[in-house]
């Protein structure tokens, strides 16, 4: 690979940032955080392929011996013709390629299934009281949280409100799931609530759902990691659009 | 050795410019264009989905600590002179591994970053030993990663403790083994005759360009190796070895090669791996950000695969040692 295609690769890759996180794309893959830093990376790839056609022109009597790129073969004498182009940097083209091309959605229910309920990860004893609204809106996780290790305590009688996907139970029942992050999709958990009183029937999975209903004292375990998965007692659900974030 | 010849004007010979590269990626790109729609087809099913979408994630991840990482190793590079460096670390190499471990609390960033940078330290003339502990310490125990460590574990400070020591603790190590034991032949970095006779800004692009092209070949080759791993090994697997303590050490340290996760986020599936002993997830947390495949894979590109091929087996065993014995004392 010569200067200029490596320019037009980083190009396209800064291109590529850039269009991911100018929109809501990026938030797909990685936490809302991060959107400054790639603006910022999206920028200075574009700029360096900028810089490298330029200068590429501007010397392009030069023959492009790139002689950078032969690590591994040790006593290799001549005058730098021969050499290995770094071939490497044709697999720049894959990430360009998932961005532009096939933009992958958000974790869904497939990832959801292969991991376990992650809410020992947030163990925590101290609960504020719920906020006000009725029905109270909460996020999956806040609501999975209170009710295994509050023992509910903290939520009471309480209406709440969850927004979530279906995921597929141990024994094919609908569980509301929603993916965490901490900061991109390699490392995404999900937190599972089961449904039970008038839970959807015949929801395809990956279905996004707003769901309304009361604390249950029932709790499941998930086969994947043995971790217990709390209940929802159903009164309303219906569908709604998938949220910007899909992550929590 | 060679390449001193690389801006001389030379007539091209014959055979070399069939079709250049800029053609076959227009010509590639064209294509990709053209079989859109039947490509989205066969990534539509759950589990290539998945695939495509933790790779995808993962670079879009590592992206902007790549840039910045190069964009700082390029300073090292072009503006930051040799004798600073002279003046910065201890003058005897096995003064200079610790000085350079515990500089690494001032890089706050993860590890695709720190490798550009550790070639760059090399090439500026800082020992190599000096420069590997760096490397290893930088992504580790710097004050974001930290931070992390102490949010994911509320209930353990002693964690974040655990994780500062052990890391600094593996880095000085495998500085002191290289000392002793490595040879300056199996660290090929990149030749680079160009950074000395350009002007400083032209050095500068040219330098970031190589290590974007290079290290970042290389990152996409690392993540779709944890991509593949995210999809294939299921979580039930390692529910079966929580239970045994030799074994679960084991099992989490190749779990943290494997998966390659970014470490400032490692911590937070230590947390969540909660079947697992304190002692099993320190050592997922003090390999992780010192072996990995993205990391393996960068090494082999900037060092040269020789290098990578010793360096990082070493590292996990020391590694692992160093977690087992201050998880036994510690946690």
């Amino acid at each position: 690979m010569n200067r200029q295609a490596q320019g037009v690769v980083m190009l396209l890759l800064g291109g590529a940032i850039l269009k991911a996180s100018l929109t809501d794309m990026y938030l797909r893959y990685v936490k809302a955080g991060l959107q400054p830093f790639l603006i910022g990376a999206g920028l200075l790839l574009v700029l360096a392929a900028i810089m490298t056609i330029w200068y590429d022109l501007r010397h392009g009597a030069t023959v492009d011996t790139e002689c950078a790129d032969d690590h591994d073969h040790a006593g290799h004498s001549g005058g730098g013709h021969g050499h290995r182009e770094p071939r490497i940097g044709w697999l720049l083209i894959a990430p360009v390629l998932g961005l532009l091309l096939v933009a992958p959605p958000a974790l869904g229910s497939y990832a959801a299934g292969q991991a376990g309920t992650a809410l020992s990860a947030q163990q925590t004893t101290d609960f504020p009281p719920l906020p006000d609204g009725d029905p109270v809106q909460l996020s999956v996780l806040d609501y999975a949280t209170r009710a295994i290790f509050d023992s509910g305590a903290s939520l009471g009688e309480r209406t709440v409100q969850l927004t979530g996907f279906i995921s597929l139970g141990p024994d094919g029942q609908p569980l509301l799931t929603r993916m965490i992050l901490s900061c991109c999709a390699a490392d995404a958990r999900p937190i599972k609530v089961a449904l039970t009183g008038s839970a959807p029937e015949g929801v395809a999975p990956d279905t996004w759902l707003e769901v309304t209903g009361t604390y249950s004292t029932q709790t499941l375990a998930d086969p994947v990691n043995g971790e217990d998965i709390p209940f929802l007692n159903v009164a309303t659900w219906r569908p709604v659009p998938a949220p910007k974030e899909q992550y929590e | 050795m060679r390449g001193t010849d690389s801006h001389t004007p030379v007539t091209a010979p014959p055979k070399r410019r069939r079709i250049g590269s800029v053609e076959v990626l227009a010509a590639v790109l064209i294509a990709l264009l053209l079989f859109r729609q039947p490509l989205a087809s066969v990534l539509s099913t759950p589990r290539l989905q998945t695939w495509t979408t933790v790779f995808v994630s993962v670079m879009v991840q590592a992206t902007p600590f790549l840039v910045f990482g190069v964009a700082l190793s390029a300073v090292i590079a072009v503006f930051v002179p040799r004798s600073f460096w002279a003046k910065a670390l201890p003058k005897h190499p096995a003064l200079a591994v610790p000085v350079a471990s515990c500089a690494g609390v001032i890089l706050p960033g993860c590890e695709c970053g720190s490798v550009p940078i550790a070639g760059s330290l090399i090439r500026r003339g800082v020992t190599p030993a000096a420069a590997l502990a760096f490397l290893l310490a930088a992504p580790a125990i710097n004050p974001i990663v930290l931070t992390a460590t102490a949010v994911a574990f509320p209930n353990n400070p002693e964690m974040v403790v655990a994780r500062g020591v052990a890391s600094v603790i593996v880095a000085m190590l495998m500085g002191w083994l290289w000392l002793r034991l490595g040879k300056a032949e199996w660290i090929r970095l990149p030749h680079r005759p160009e950074l000395d006779d350009l002007s400083r800004w032209r050095a500068f692009w040219a330098a970031c360009r190589h290590d974007i092209v290079h290290a970042g070949g290389f990152l996409v080759l690392g993540a779709m190796a944890a991509a593949t791993i995210n999809v294939l090994v299921p979580e039930s697997v390692l529910q079966r070895v929580a239970d045994q303590p030799v074994l679960a050490v084991i099992a989490l340290a190749g779990l943290a090669v494997l998966l390659s996760i970014c470490s400032e986020a490692d911590a937070f599936v230590a947390a969540s791996l909660s079947q697992f002993s304190l002692t099993a997830r320190l050592a997922f947390l003090v390999v992780g950000p010192m072996v990995d495949l993205k990391l393996i894979s960068m090494q082999a590109g900037v060092f040269g695969r020789r290098f990578a091929l010793r360096f990082a087996p070493a590292t996990f065993v020391t590694a692992v040692v160093v977690a087992a014995g201050i998880g036994w004392v510690l946690l």
